[in-house]
């Protein structure tokens, strides 16, 4: 009887002493990143500028994969069911994980989706050649008044933030573009530059890349991007559109909350480095700090705003 | 391009990552599944503490060693390493099986140093000129230029023409399932969650290349490559002075692969059926294409080797990576702070130059390394007794599989496709079209989708399609080609009867 009672003690004992272990979390070993679309997009770029801070801080390497499809339905439908204890986690997108759900079941809900920091967004550009007539954003705006449909703008991918941007823009505006959607970013790009397209939605990372070959005629900012002091915003020309594609990273739902907190603390301290927020700056990134605790509130926020717009754009049913 | 910068990249700590870089591309690009753009990612972080230039040459090497290492298992197994090399089994695979496998290796390898040559020296003189041609390709141009890809089609299925368009159908409609690429439509999954992601085009071609040849060992008693008696030690002589006599095939397919590899919409793997497929109508009529011509494993090898000096004109140039390696390659130069685009050779001259003449030595390096290589995989597939290669290159073709996105439904998808393929394979369908429909299809369907809608909006739809020069060219080109097998056999049946 006294012997039971002792080996229960003992496990008891045993059982306290692993929770309080897995209490104090921290990176035993390399941390699987994977990025769920293919290499060169925004997202593999700012995840690749935090790989080395990262081994900086923490000692530990960040090993960045890619896991494409689906638009990154692929990756995110597997989120969950791998292993919580804090080596894995992914980056997720926006309006991607709020939009895909909505549609159809693509095997992942946006509350699933275990998000711990929103570190950075591509700012909303509207992007032209630097040979193109439209010096401003007014001359873009006259040309489609004067010939509705004629005014063909590329962007990556349908339903996405360049394509809701572009509705959004249209109904403000009250003009009449058409939308091309391209396979990413780099397409969408390629398209501009050979005069396919008259004009781009794209990102301030755009202008950052293509320098002197093009011209940003508006970025959706509540100020101007430090990399481009003389493109205007939105806001500033009459249109009150702030927004982007925002990055952060996730968990698997199974990691504990201090994992988690772990996580948010470490990717903080990354974005609070002033180099780092250089070296995003210099890309054309727009900085952002949503982390674990702010979750929440972001997200509720942002699943109102991508809903209603998609829904007025006739995206959702 | 001054001699300073050849120097800076001679020194030896360069020429032994070059080496090493070579060496390991080789071996991974050899094995199904692995592919480049996995190798260069897995080494991006190493090269973050190594300077530069050094990092660069590193990482052009393995790029440029996985392309070729990809023909080994092409022509071997019949089974492509990497989707660059499906048109070497085409006629690597025939040529091993009638005892030519160390000659078909060793015309890779001379094809691959020569692409890779050619592609670099576009690279190094002409990569400002060269980058419009990225440009100049529209989405019109990109549908057309699928077209005249699945053209190829009609020359591979020679006397079985129903059966080559029906398996290029079913892989056209393989390349629909999942969420579509530009429309974001969800299609044919039929409900289920794990179609969502679609089939890759990489565990498409282990599972109908490979599981095929896998049953087929295990099904009859033969030894898997006819081996001479006196198994001659070195083929290299003999396949230099064939690679020789076909300069004007490795020239052409070299500049076809250079010029595809510029267009970021395209890769590899289309520039090798290019080749493959201009190789093939510009043929003597004694030339036997699919049943062991070594044209036809030069062809496809120096156009996919010389993709990638092709391919780095667009990501230096203007910051837009040519094919999926390089845009891991673009993401390291960032984070290494290299600017790309317009102003790249005047602000980081030396680094580009001095990365352009690296790729230059590790081409040259592939050529004694390659052979080297080549030689003990073939010995090896060789000798290699049934018991043990049939269950090793199996449990390859799983771990390739689960390597490329780390999903067990992908390695379950690959071996009912690969089961299906040997079944209708009994049934006279190849499966080259199928995979050929898998691959050129998003190609085409996009352009036609993008051109659509840009010709529907500036009410030019018929200029939009027929009207561009560009596009006439690649629809002259692709008639032709068509053309050409009836305008062969006519011509001959002609001298035949005028005898």
């Amino acid at each position: 009887m006294l012997r039971r009672t002792i080996l229960k003690s003992v496990a008891a004992a045993a059982i306290v002493a692993t929770t309080a272990l897995t209490a104090n979390a921290e990176i035993t070993g390399p941390v699987s990143y994977i990025i769920p679309f293919g290499p060169g997009g925004e997202s593999d770029i700012s995840a690749r500028l935090q790989q080395p801070f990262f081994k900086d801080k923490f000692g530990q390497e960040l090993v960045v994969s890619y896991q494409p499809g689906g638009g990154g339905a692929v990756g995110w439908a597997t989120l969950n069911g791998l292993n919580g204890d804090g080596q894995t986690i992914m980056g997720i997108n926006l309006p991607h994980i709020i939009i895909q759900p909505a549609q159809k079941d693509v095997g992942y809900t946006t509350e699933g989706v275990n998000a711990f920091y929103m570190f950075h967004f591509t700012p909303d550009a509207i992007v032209v050649k630097a040979d193109s007539p439209y010096q401003s954003l007014q001359d873009l705006i006259d040309d489609a008044k004067a010939n509705p449909g004629a005014v063909t703008m590329s962007g990556s991918g349908k339903a996405s933030a360049n394509h809701l941007a572009q509705i959004k823009f249209d109904k403000m505006a009250g003009t009449t573009t058409t939308y091309v959607p391209f396979k990413g970013t780099g397409a969408a790009v390629t398209a501009l530059l050979g005069g396919q397209v008259k004009a781009e939605w794209g990102y301030t990372t755009v202008g950052a890349k293509q320098g002197d070959a093009v011209r940003m005629l508006a970025v959706a900012m509540e100020e101007r991007h430090p990399l481009f002091p003389d493109v205007p915003t939105f806001k500033e020309l009459g249109f009150d559109m702030v927004g982007g594609a925002y990055r952060g990273i996730a968990l698997p739902a199974s990691a504990s909350a201090e994992t988690r907190q772990l996580w948010s603390d470490m990717i903080g301290e990354i974005n609070a480095d002033p180099e780092f927020r250089q070296k995003m700056l210099d890309g054309g990134f727009a900085m952002l700090d949503v982390d674990a605790a702010g979750m929440e509130a972001f997200m509720k926020a942002r699943v109102e705003e991508y809903l209603a717009d998609a829904r007025e754009a006739g995206l959702l049913q | 391009m001054d001699l300073g910068n050849f120097l800076s990249a001679l020194t030896p700590l360069n020429i032994a990552l070059a080496l090493f870089g070579v060496v390991a591309g080789t071996v991974i690009g050899s094995i199904p599944g692995l592919t480049a753009t996995m190798a260069v990612a897995v080494l991006v972080p190493i090269t973050f503490s190594m300077d530069q230039a050094s990092a660069l040459i590193l990482l052009g090497a393995i790029y440029t060693g996985a392309i070729y290492g990809g023909a080994y298992a092409a022509i071997l197994l019949n089974t492509p390493g990497t989707p660059s090399a499906i048109a070497t089994t085409f006629d690597g695979y025939p040529m091993a099986k009638r005892g030519d496998g160390d000659l078909a290796v060793a015309l890779a390898c001379f094809a691959s140093v020569t692409g890779g040559m050619i592609g670099a020296l576009a690279l190094l003189f002409l990569a400002p000129p060269l980058s419009q041609v990225a440009l100049a390709f529209g989405p019109i141009e990109y549908f057309w230029l699928a077209i005249f890809g699945l053209s190829l089609i009609a020359s591979l299925s020679s006397g079985n023409l129903i059966k080559g368009l029906i398996g290029g159908a079913f892989g056209m409609i393989l390349s629909t399932v999942g969420v579509a690429e530009v429309s974001a439509d969800i299609r044919l999954t039929f409900g289920s969650q794990t179609m969502i992601g679609g089939f890759g085009v990489v565990g498409a071609l282990i599972g109908l290349y490979c599981i095929p040849v896998l049953i087929d060992l295990v099904a009859v008693p033969d030894r898997h490559l006819k081996v001479e008696n006196d198994m001659r030690s070195v083929r290299i002589g003999e396949a230099a002075r064939i690679a020789l006599r076909s300069k004007f095939n490795l020239i052409r397919s070299s500049v076809i692969g250079t010029l595809v590899g510029i267009l970021p919409g395209a890769g590899g793997s289309v520039a090798g059926l290019v080749a493959y497929s201009e190789a093939r109508r510009s043929a003597k009529p004694d030339q036997k294409f699919g049943e062991g011509e070594p044209d036809g494993i030069m062809a496809t090898e120096a156009a996919n080797n010389a993709t990638v000096g092709g391919g780095f004109i667009p990501t230096l140039v203007l910051g837009i990576p040519g094919t999926p390696p390089d845009a891991v390659i673009l993401g390291a130069l960032l984070v290494q702070g290299v600017r790309t685009g317009p102003t790249l050779f005047q602000s980081n001259g030396s680094i580009v130059y001095t990365f352009i003449y690296g790729l230059i030595i590790a081409t040259i390096l592939m050529l004694p390394t390659g052979l080297l290589i080549g030689r003990y995989a073939y010995k090896s597939i060789v000798k290699i007794p049934k018991a043990v290669l049939v269950p090793s290159v199996g449990f390859m073709t799983i771990i390739g599989t689960f390597a490329i996105r780390n999903s067990i439904s992908d390695v379950i998808i690959m071996l009912l496709l690969g089961t299906f393929g040997w079944v209708i394979g009994r049934f006279g369908f190849a499966a080259s079209p199928i995979v050929l429909g898998l691959i050129l299809g998003p190609i085409a369907e996009q352009g036609f989708v993008q051109g659509w809608i840009i010709g529907d909006a500036t009410g030019n739809l018929l200029g939009m399609f027929f009207g561009r020069p560009l596009s006439q060219a690649i629809i002259a080109f692709t008639i032709l080609s068509l053309l050409y097998p009836a305008f062969s056999a006519w011509k001959r049946s002609r001298t035949e009867a005028g005898r």
